[in-house]
């Protein structure tokens, strides 16, 4: 039974469909992600990239299809085994998300508390080294208000590491840092997929520095897999939408242009919209 | 903000809510008089008891000894009857003492005034008062004194 | 025409769904009081913010209410010779109506627009979420704490408020304008029945507390996560719990003190 669950992907995803209101998220998306190793999701901004972090950890709930986690499927779980899942699943937010009436420290002993009965002693121990695997040790009387974009992140990382999961969710991990921070953050995310010998599962749309770490990557837009593999494999793809994706480029499939009347026309018919 | 001193202001709310509580109960409101469980009833009938209430006070030379417990209307007697409770600390009330209803100021509420008799025996538990004044209404009096003006 | 019932329809649903929100989220918010008993300590922490930083605009509003009721009741009650019933009138007025109302009003201020802000702003920075995916339940850790603690604190701030205001009739009223002191206090002994008025003002704010702490915790739990739904929210917590405990106080006197 656990060899075979070692062996078998971390994560199934089938014939996923979401929905918000109206709005169509997902349409049909299958994925596996395979264990030990980074995998990346990505996509242009607005393609329900962080949905489906939330999706995976159960704060959403899919209108089809089935999301299966070591073996669980997520939607079908009591709310306590659901906890007693999401006890193994760290996720980086965007924001980092770190609790502001409390300092560094305490932020990263939140879970160790909440979870765990474990004396203060081996509290600050595990705190200190979680705190040292992301290099703010010395920072641990900080508040949150008082800490940098990057550093608060490295902070989050630090918490969602904090009870030892078998994987991490990275939502946008690199969005809006300076170029040293960032490189902080992608050495921090392989070496501690490496060292801890977890899962890590990013979501992202920087293509430089997924492409720098992913082991695999699926890139989703308008609810659906466009092209998957290797950075290198979908680099040099079939799918022309890929290409255009990964290189940047302004104009290709993606039109340039939001959809609009005749540009022409639209100037003359001043005031008759 | 340390655990402590939020516990010690914590501490200081809630004392401070109770001592509250203890002054609304003790001080302004009359808790005191339910604590005396000892206590008699005895019971009075009035033709008319004007605008008496239960919880009345119920006065000794002015001072109050106990309170109205029970007012209603028997059918058998075409009368009021009161039902008074008082505290046993004042149980040497002759049995020809006197029950009347009496008004606090010109406006002010009802009250129960008994005047000592001068029997040896005293009232105990369950008996009634025999000698008893309604209540005066103002407007009976005021028809009274238009009588005996205009009689003449 | 058409346009107008539709829009009048789109709110009535609209408000139908809130409502059914509120009342799922007060079943869950009442499931999860009961692991409190683990953790007496976020209770403590929840209590000083909700009543040791209300207690002393309480304590102030409450002087300033009984001053002016023992001067307003002096004025009216001279008229017909009847000064010494002052301190019933003033401990009436305050254990079975002020107290517990200008309390929650004041509350819904002090308390629970900050409640709703907190709540509010912990869900838009992400950090209700970020606590679910560490498999700790945040109604158990940051709702129930902080509306049970707005029930218990809700009484003895309203008790607080009432003791107070007495004395500050009895300042006016005896100190200033020489009501004798010895009848201010037996009259209003005489008239303030500890059943009837003062257990009745508390049953009152324990009710106040409830709905109060109830609006404020499930208006942040409930805001759009934008800076603009959090102003919302900390407004309709204040507006929601005014109506509410005027209109809870309306039917609840009609019940106490009808007979």
């Amino acid at each position: 039974m656990t060899t075979e669950r070692s062996t078998a992907p971390l994560i199934e995803i089938e014939d996923l469909h979401f929905r918000r209101g109206t709005h169509t998220i997902f349409e049909g998306i299958s994925l596996q992600i395979p264990r030990g190793k980074i995998t990346a999701v990505m996509g242009p901004s607005g393609t329900g990239k962080t949905t489906l972090l939330r999706l995976i950890g159960g704060q959403l709930r899919p209108d089809r299809g089935r999301i299966v986690v070591d073996g669980h499927e997520v939607h079908r779980l009591a709310r306590s085994e659901l906890y007693r899942l999401r006890k193994r699943m760290g996720m980086l937010f965007q924001s980092g998300a770190l609790f502001t009436h409390l300092n560094v420290f305490e932020n990263v002993a939140f879970p160790l508390r909440e979870h765990t009965r474990l004396p203060e002693r081996l509290i600050r121990t595990l705190v200190l080294l979680k705190l040292e695997a992301v290099g703010l040790r010395g920072a641990r009387d900080l508040m949150p208000s008082e800490l940098s974009g990057g550093m608060a992140r490295r902070v989050a990382l630090a918490r969602a590491i904090a009870l030892d999961p078998m994987m991490i969710l990275y939502d946008e991990p690199f969005a809006g840092l300076d170029p040293i921070t960032m490189g902080v953050i992608v050495s921090l995310v392989r070496r501690l997929n490496d060292a801890l010998g977890l899962s890590s599962i990013l979501v992202s749309h920087d293509v430089p520095e997924v492409s720098s770490i992913a082991d695999y990557i699926y890139l989703i837009s308008e609810g659906k897999i466009i092209d998957s593999g290797t950075p290198e494999a979908v680099r040099h793809g079939s799918s022309a939408w890929a290409r255009q994706f990964m290189e940047g480029l302004p104009d290709g499939p993606v039109p340039y242009h939001y959809p609009a009347p005749d540009y022409l026309d639209d100037l003359i018919n001043t005031g008759k919209s | 903000m340390t655990t402590r001193s939020i516990e010690i202001g914590v501490g200081l709310f809630v004392a401070i809510g109770i001592a509250a509580l203890l002054v609304l109960a003790l001080q302004v409101s009359n808790l005191h008089e339910y604590r005396q469980t000892d206590s008699y009833q005895v019971s009075a009938y009035f033709s008319n008891i004007g605008g008496l209430k239960v919880r009345a006070p119920v006065t000794v030379s002015g001072v109050r000894i106990g309170r109205v417990s029970e007012i209603y209307y028997d059918p058998n007697r075409f009368q009021a009857r009161v039902v008074m409770t008082i505290s046993t600390q004042y149980d040497y009330l002759p049995t020809d003492t006197q029950a009347s209803i009496y008004t606090a100021g010109l406006l002010g509420e009802q009250y129960i005034a008994l005047g000592v008799g001068g029997e040896e025996d005293a009232l105990r538990d369950g008996d009634e008062i025999l000698f008893t004044q309604s209540a005066v209404v103002l407007e009976e009096l005021i028809g009274r004194v238009l009588v005996n003006m205009t009689a003449p | 025409m058409v346009s107008l019932l539709q829009r009048l329809g789109h709110f009535g649903l609209s408000v139908f769904q809130s409502l059914g929100r509120a009342h799922l989220f007060l079943l869950r918010t009442l499931w999860s009081l009961g692991s409190l008993t683990w953790r007496p300590r976020l209770l403590i922490r929840e209590l000083y913010s909700v009543g040791v930083l209300s207690l002393l605009i309480i304590l102030v509003s409450g002087l300033f209410v009984g001053m002016v009721l023992g001067y307003q009741g002096y004025i009216t009650l001279v008229n017909f010779g009847a000064e010494e019933v002052l301190g019933s009138v003033v401990a009436l007025s305050l254990v079975r109506e002020l107290g517990p109302v200008v309390t929650a009003l004041l509350f819904a201020g002090r308390a629970g627009s900050a409640l709703a802000a907190e709540i509010g702003l912990m869900k838009t920075t992400e950090q209700l979420s970020s606590m679910e995916m560490m498999a700790v339940d945040p109604y158990k850790r940051v709702i129930a704490p902080r509306f049970l603690a707005g029930i218990l604190a809700m009484p003895l701030l309203a008790a607080a408020f009432s003791a107070v205001g007495v004395w500050g009739g009895y300042f006016i009223g005896v100190g200033l304008l020489g009501v004798d002191g010895g009848s201010y206090w037996s009259q209003m002994q005489a008239s303030v029945d500890f059943y009837d008025d003062v257990l009745s003002g508390i049953i009152k704010s324990i009710v106040f507390g409830f709905v109060a702490s109830w609006i404020a915790v499930f208006q942040g739990y409930d805001a759009t996560p934008t800076s603009e739904g959090i102003s919302r929210a900390t407004t309709n917590t204040v507006v929601y719990t005014a109506l509410a405990v005027l209109a809870l106080d309306f039917i609840l006197t009609g019940l106490m003190f009808s007979a």
